[in-house]
């Protein structure tokens, strides 16, 4: 037997196994990416309120939970809030298209009020504060699958006045 | 409840043969040998028909009416009306007595045949429905109304034999109340719309200025109650469908839905979202007293009355996920029924009262199906990327509700559309509307 020989072939196909490993993880990390446990953490569709004060915050499917990244995104938009003490704001919440049109607005009045909640913590008054629910009637996104169902999946500050 | 606008007199007798019948239609299973029966075109003298295609414009109403008949008794997966080719016998001669061996040669087992004339400007229709092997009559009716009415008449016919050969009420002389959808599916402009149960007459009843879903009727079928987002304001509404007056129900400070009548019809039960929580309630319509019904901090909705108006079944995710759970109309000894695999939704109460119908989602799939009311003997009827929201026909035999497509990479080929399927999981339809179509809602018969 010619050692080198096998050495020569194992390392072909380690080499060949890192290759095709590459190539697979290329297309799931654009995915991955931008969706963490089910989350949406891209910036495809967020608009932005004020310089560095994204407009949205995503939620996990059939959750109302914010994610430490939508806590971010809302103390920005409280301290913003806080400055510009005239303005009033709209929190639209909604759902994606994966689940009954009733629950689906039930539970996207519940994802704005997760918003609302939080806003009030860092020194927003409730009056300033309107919510409104469109359950899975106002997509961003009209595309069939996770990803789309992901953005779809928000709550976002507009600006009332 | 006399509806005004349909002047409708039944004016013959009806006879009861039922017991010497020979034809039997079984509806407890899915029916692979349709009944084979021939519907004859409805006779009427030629001075009648002349009269008729100037006031209506339709060449030859006799045949019209028979043709909604025959589209009826098809679609019901029960019968199997014959060529109108292959008569033998002219329909006036077939009306007066029909030479059974004629029939019984192009194999219809049963026979409709009938007249249409002109009495006073009312339109008078009679039918006969004929038992072609025993040779006999089993039914006979008429009925008078306005011209413009013809097409009720074959809906009603299409009941009366139906119910004649089944044992069971029909559910042909109905509407669906639904709701209209165009444009992208990210603006989607929606518009309450009402429809013969056959697609019919379609009307559109809002303009589509603001978002309205799940419209249902009330038992007298003069009044829908859904959801619309006037003024950006998402209430429950309540609407006229004569007059077109329109109104809130109940002064809320926040978000009302997925509202119903109580079988009474006195009552109106919805969701109201507060804080973060929907919880159910009702308003009595007359006295404007609003009851809360639930009290948990989990989502309640999606409530329906069992018939008799003493349970209600909801829709909660108080165990952590959305399942059912049935009630007694007070709110007490709150129950949940549904224990199978998945997430469960839109319970709706059968008209029969024994069985709930619902959505559910296993796997990545939408399913409908029926369980007793104690949540035992789940049978799902069928599975789709995307459906929800059945509604059952009168006789709780059929289920309508409605189903989307999947979208492509780039987010094409959207489209909501209603489909009905019989409780027995065969006999899968599509309801075909003018436009996109969701939320669909079954009247009551309307006459009877």
């Amino acid at each position: 037997m010619n050692l080198g020989k096998i050495y020569k072939n194992i390392f072909l196909v380690i080499f060949l196994g890192f290759v095709l490993s590459a190539c697979a993880t290329q297309t799931t990390q654009k995915i991955d990416s931008q969706i963490q446990g089910d989350v949406y953490t891209g910036t495809d569709t967020v608009e932005y309120l004020a310089d560095g004060v994204p407009d949205r915050v995503f939620f996990a499917t059939n959750e109302s939970v914010l994610t430490t990244a939508s806590r971010e995104t809302l103390r920005k938009q409280a301290s913003w809030l806080r400055k510009n003490s005239e303005i009033t704001v709209v929190l639209e919440g909604h759902a994606d298209e994966r689940g009954t049109r009733e629950y689906n607005l039930a539970l996207g009045e519940r994802r704005a009020n997760a918003a609302k909640d939080y806003l009030m913590t860092y020194g927003i008054s409730s009056s300033r504060i309107s919510i409104i629910s469109y359950g899975k009637e106002r997509p961003v996104d009209s595309g069939s699958n996770p990803l789309a169902w992901s953005k779809n999946r928000r709550s976002v500050t507009v600006k009332a006045n | 409840m006399i509806n005004k606008r349909l002047l409708l007199i039944i004016l013959l007798i009806f006879f009861p043969f039922k017991s010497f019948a020979l034809i039997e239609v079984d509806i407890t299973r899915g029916n692979l040998n349709p009944l084979p029966l021939a519907v004859s075109s409805l006779a009427s003298s030629e001075s009648d028909k002349e009269k008729l295609k100037k006031d209506l414009n339709i060449n030859d109403l006799g045949l019209e009416i028979s043709k909604i008949v025959e589209n009826n008794l098809k679609k019901s997966g029960l019968f199997n009306p014959l060529d109108k080719e292959a008569f033998l016998q002219k329909p006036d001669i077939a009306h007066l007595k029909p030479r059974f061996e004629d029939w019984a040669l192009i194999k219809a087992q049963a026979l409709i045949t009938g007249k249409v004339n002109l009495e006073d400007d009312k339109l008078r229709v009679e039918f006969r429905l004929w038992d072609v092997l025993a040779g006999k009559e089993i039914l006979a009716l008429a009925f008078t109304t306005v011209p413009k009415n013809w097409r009720r008449v074959g809906h009603i016919i299409s009941d009366k034999v139906y119910e004649r050969l089944t044992g069971e009420k029909g559910y042909f002389d109905t509407r669906i109340i639904y709701v209209a959808e165009e444009g992208p599916k990210t603006q989607r402009v929606k518009k309450l719309a009402i429809m013969d149960q056959d697609g019919f007459n379609t009307k559109y009843l809002t303009l589509g200025n603001e978002l309205v879903l799940t419209p249902r009727f009330n038992p007298t079928n003069q009044m829908v109650t859904y959801l619309s987002y006037f003024k950006n304001l998402p209430r429950v509404y309540l609407l006229d469908i004569e007059t077109g007056m329109q109104e809130v129900v109940g002064d809320f400070a926040g978000m009302t839905f997925a509202p119903r009548f109580s079988p009474d019809g006195k009552k109106i039960i919805m969701s109201f979202a507060k804080d973060g929580n929907s919880d159910i309630y009702t308003m009595n319509l007359e006295s404007r007293i609003v009851e809360k019904i639930t009290n948990h901090p989990s989502i309640d909705t999606s409530p329906s009355y069992s018939p008799d108006g003493k349970y209600i079944a909801f829709n909660s995710d108080r165990s952590g996920y959305q399942q059912i759970y049935i009630m007694k109309s007070n709110g007490k000894n709150v129950k949940r029924i549904s224990f199978g695999n998945g997430l469960y939704g839109t319970p709706v109460w059968s008209p029969r009262g024994d069985l709930i119908a619902f959505t559910k989602l296993h796997k990545g799939k939408f399913y409908i199906g029926v369980m007793r009311t104690d949540g035992k003997g789940e049978r799902l009827l069928t599975e789709n990327f995307y459906q929800e929201a059945p509604s059952w026909s009168p006789n709780g035999r059929v289920l309508i509700f409605y189903r989307e497509t999947k979208t492509d990479s780039k987010g094409e080929g959207f489209s909501a559309k209603l489909w009905s399927i019989d409780l027995t999981g065969y006999n899968e339809r599509l309801v075909e509307t003018e436009t996109d179509a969701s939320d669909p809602s079954w009247s009551s018969l309307l006459s009877n």
